[in-house]
């Protein structure tokens, strides 16, 4: 089911989701984890660009690093599914191939 | 002791958890604490996460150093300053912050919480104020 893409930075300190979200085609999914799920908020200054990317893709948020951070699933953009470790690895298993944005 | 008293700045940028620089300026600040200098703790861009109310992170398998924030006024840090430009960016507010108690066991004056969310201007201000500044 093509391929996962994952991002563990933040957005605000480097560009790894930007350049996810704009090579990343129609029917990919991504995976947020470690700082990357600061993405996965709403009201934030990337809030648009991650919304807007939700038309083509599906976007996933690791739950156990956004609640490490403080952040319950009522602070996420509407669309963005939770996922636990075993989710995780469900998505990997799944995927054609894994591709990380580091 | 030396009678010399410098204005340290801690400078915190990065988030919690996803790479070890907040926590290594935790533990510089503690350690830093036991020399009665002038401490002024400053959060900006992605260090402002630092200080998020509710950190649990029993799922990721991390200590959780979120707490010992709240202890940095039993440490005579008496300066906690937060950048609103950098709340504002992430969409959150103070409320979304974590409180830090202060109290002066000699006088008894109290403060309930040291967090200060402040304008850009005015951390420049501090910044230029400092005699050191150490970059996290």
């Amino acid at each position: 089911m093509g391929i996962l893409h994952t991002v563990n930075k933040s957005p605000f300190e480097r560009n790894s989701l930007e350049s996810c979200l704009a090579f990343a085609t129609e029917g990919a999914s991504v995976l947020l984890f470690e700082d990357g799920v600061y993405a996965a908020l709403s009201g934030t200054r990337a809030e648009a660009k991650v919304a807007g990317a939700l038309d083509k893709l599906k976007i996933y948020v690791l739950g156990p690093d956004l609640k490490a951070r403080g952040f319950s699933e009522a602070r996420l953009i509407a669309g963005i599914s939770v996922v636990d470790y075993a989710g995780f690895v469900d998505l990997a298993a799944e995927s054609d191939k894994v591709q990380a944005w580091l | 002791m030396s009678e010399v008293v410098k204005k340290f700045m801690y400078l915190n940028r990065k988030a919690p958890y996803g790479t070890i620089y907040a926590w290594e300026s935790l533990e510089v600040v503690l350690i830093g604490a036991a020399f009665d200098q002038d401490v002024a703790v400053m959060f900006i861009d992605d260090g402002v996460y630092q200080l998020t109310r509710g950190q649990d992170t029993k799922g990721i398998g991390m200590k959780n150093f979120s707490p010992t924030y709240r202890t940095l006024g039993d440490y005579e840090v008496k300066r906690v300053y937060v950048d609103r430009a950098s709340l504002e960016a992430r969409g959150l507010t103070q409320e979304d912050l974590v409180e830090i108690p202060w109290e002066d066991f000699e006088t008894e004056e109290e403060i309930d919480n040291i967090v200060e969310v402040i304008d850009s201007d005015r951390v420049s201000e501090l910044m230029n104020e400092a005699d050191v500044v150490f970059s996290f």
